[in-house]
């Protein structure tokens, strides 16, 4: 399976994950599944609270209410949840051992890694069916890289 | 029949379906059916333990079924059920983490009985050994908990407490033995637990917990369990346990009773949801005060260890959501559900309290050294009553204590009338006469001078200190309790 994002998408997850450093971020992939061609495409992001207040530095979380608004407004633009976002802040975007036990399968998960310079580099997985590891998938960036934001600007 | 609405991430498992008809006439009868139609789905819904895993939500209609009969919720025809996922991640507990985590010979042969619960096993042990619970005290709750956790093997139990080992503590408090009075809490707990298991680390921190080093604590924790006795610190463990993210495995006990639940989860509500002010000061009374069954914090202890147990192996339902009551004299248990306050100033939506603020002022206690609340109170010390009484003062030494209390010491001559029955005893006393006025400790007698003085008494004055100080400065040979 392979992830298709739009460049624009993909500056605004790491944009977020720069504003939210050096706590983690989260949101949700809208877009279409196309399970035949083996293809994930995001049409559109909705970014979350994360959560868990002062705990956000190493853990995020993406509660059932957030998770039915999602629903409701992919629905609407006749989108499906196809997966989370969240940020490693300071560390390598690679899954972790609670990234899996608490993972869903079929979505993809994207891992943006940043650090006090900025957001440096993604990555997406999916859960074996078995649940027992992540297997990463390509990332197809599709469109023009958008200018950077000039900066850092962040929350302090 | 019942409709089942499949999220996304599950379609792949049930026929790409967005929605499954069953039959059922509960929650669990409709995911069981579910599940005989899809069997795939079954690992990705349910834990190794049988149990639904705890980021599966299910819904009927809008209503999370958490706040209805859970799994046993009944459907009618035309009900739709949503299962809904909420989505937790994180760079913390790497695999490597448990991993590098090791048990040596001796500790499986320590462990053999965990390690052959599914529930546990290996994995389960090196997640206890990994984790790290702080104690808010080493007392009454503070006993069972640290005895049993070291005892299950938690890696890092840190302990808080700034107190010396009395006699009266021994009655409940069986971390400390009477060889320890007099023995700062913590060297004996340290010492016991040691013994108990040492192949853990005991952290002791001799401090009273407050706003200023209570974050910085319990950043260095993973769970937080608070065995206070009283409402400032009980509000301050609560903030600081929303702010850090950190559970807040809470008990408390009073006589024959208690309760205990599990605050400040992600999804669950805190103290403050359950009660947003504390009661005005001296309404509920401390355990020093009123007394407590050496036996109940036993009991409410070892179910908030086993609160935390759960919560560091991540199985079972956590009491999240719910407030368990004991009462050990009907013994009967029973629970409560609980909200999450959409309004609460710490945990609601839209917080108000950002920082930890100053918690004995939020409950209304005075700080120390500023006198009592009644105005114009006028007090005297044990000497000082002494001297009165030598010289043969026209005055009245009133004990405004409970009469099992005067049984167990009371000063000659001293007149018994309990602050809980001097509104309708009053008239028994004269206004114009000097009353010197005691409780155990000087609290309950400044509040009967209060009640006192709106009647239009006079002449009064509070024992500082109460029968406690004359124990120890005026007669040694009296009882203390």
């Amino acid at each position: 399976m392979r992830v298709s994002i739009s460049a624009r998408h993909l500056a605004a997850i790491c944009r977020h994950a720069e504003r939210g450093y050096p706590h983690e971020v989260c949101g949700l992939l809208l877009g279409e599944m196309d399970q035949a061609a083996g293809r994930l495409t995001v049409r559109a992001l909705r970014p979350t609270d994360n959560l868990l207040a002062d705990e956000a530095r190493t853990r995020y979380l993406i509660d059932a209410e957030s998770y039915r608004a999602a629903e409701r407004e992919a629905a609407a633009q006749n989108l499906d949840i196809v997966g989370f976002y969240h940020s490693h802040p300071d560390a390598p975007p690679r899954p972790s051992e609670f990234d899996r036990e608490h993972a869903w399968p079929a979505v993809a998960y994207l891992i943006v890694a940043v650090t006090r310079a900025g957001a440096n580099e993604a990555t997406s997985w999916v859960l074996a069916d078995d649940r027992s590891h992540f297997v990463q998938l390509g990332l197809q960036i599709v469109g023009p890289i958008p200018e950077p934001v000039s900066g850092g600007a962040r929350d302090a | 029949m019942p409709e089942i609405l499949i999220p996304t991430p599950l379609r792949p498992y049930a026929g790409n379906a967005p929605r499954v008809s069953v039959e059922g006439k509960t929650v669990g009868q409709a995911l069981q059916a579910l599940i005989r139609e899809h069997p795939g789905l079954h690992s990705h819904l349910y834990g190794e333990d049988g149990a639904l895993r705890n980021f599966v939500n299910v819904y009927v209609g809008d209503e999370d079924i958490r706040y209805r009969q859970r799994t046993e919720t009944a459907l009618e025809e035309g009900d739709v059920v949503s299962i809904v996922p909420s989505v937790a991640g994180g760079i913390v507990m790497d695999a490597t983490d448990l991993e590098e985590v090791e048990l040596s010979n001796e500790e499986i042969r320590r462990y053999s009985r965990h390690l052959i619960m599914p529930e546990v096993t290996l994995a389960g042990q090196k997640r206890l050994k990994a984790s790290s619970v702080l104690l808010i005290g080493a007392g009454g709750l503070g006993s069972p908990l640290a005895l049993y956790l070291a005892a299950a093997g938690v890696g890092r139990i840190g302990l808080v407490d700034f107190d010396v080992v009395d006699d009266s503590n021994l009655q409940r408090q069986v971390l400390h033995g009477t060889s320890d009075v007099g023995r700062p809490k913590l060297e004996s707990a340290r010492a016991r637990l040691e013994d108990v298991n040492p192949y853990i680390t005991i952290e002791t921190h001799e401090t009273r917990l407050t706003s200023e080093n209570a974050l910085d604590l319990f950043r260095r924790y993973d769970v937080i369990a608070d065995g206070t006795d009283n409402f400032p610190t009980r509000y301050l463990v609560n903030d600081a346990c929303v702010l850090t993210g950190k559970p807040n495995v809470y008990a408390s006990i009073f006589r024959f009773e208690g309760q205990a639940s599990v605050f400040a989860a992600p999804s669950g509500p805190c103290y403050r949801c359950l009660y947003p002010e504390p009661p005005p000061p001296g309404l509920v009374p401390s355990c020093a005060e009123g007394g407590v069954l050496g036996i109940l914090p036993g009991l409410l202890g070892t179910i908030q260890a086993t609160e935390t147990i759960k919560l560091v192996l991540g199985i079972g339902e956590p009491l999240v959501g719910r407030l368990l009551l004991v009462d050990a004299l009907r013994m009967s248990f029973r629970t409560l559900k609980l909200r999450k306050d959409p309004a609460c100033p710490v945990c609601g939506e839209s917080p108000v309290i950002r920082e930890l603020i100053d918690y004995e002022l939020f409950c209304g206690i005075e700080p120390a050294g500023d006198g009592d609340a009644v105005e114009g109170l006028e007090e005297m010390s044990v000497r000082e009553l002494e001297a009165a009484l030598d010289q043969g003062e026209d005055a009245t030494v009133l004990d405004v204590r409970e009469s099992h209390e005067w049984q167990i010491c009371h000063i000659e001559g001293a007149l018994l009338l309990p602050l809980s029955e001097l509104p309708g005893r009053m008239h028994e006393l004269d206004p114009a006469r000097t009353y010197f006025v005691h409780c155990k400790t000087g609290l309950r007698s400044a509040k009967a001078i209060g009640q006192l003085k709106q009647a239009g008494f006079a002449r009064l004055k509070n024992v500082r200190g109460g029968i406690k100080a004359w124990a120890e400065e005026i007669d040694p040979a009296m009882p203390t309790y």
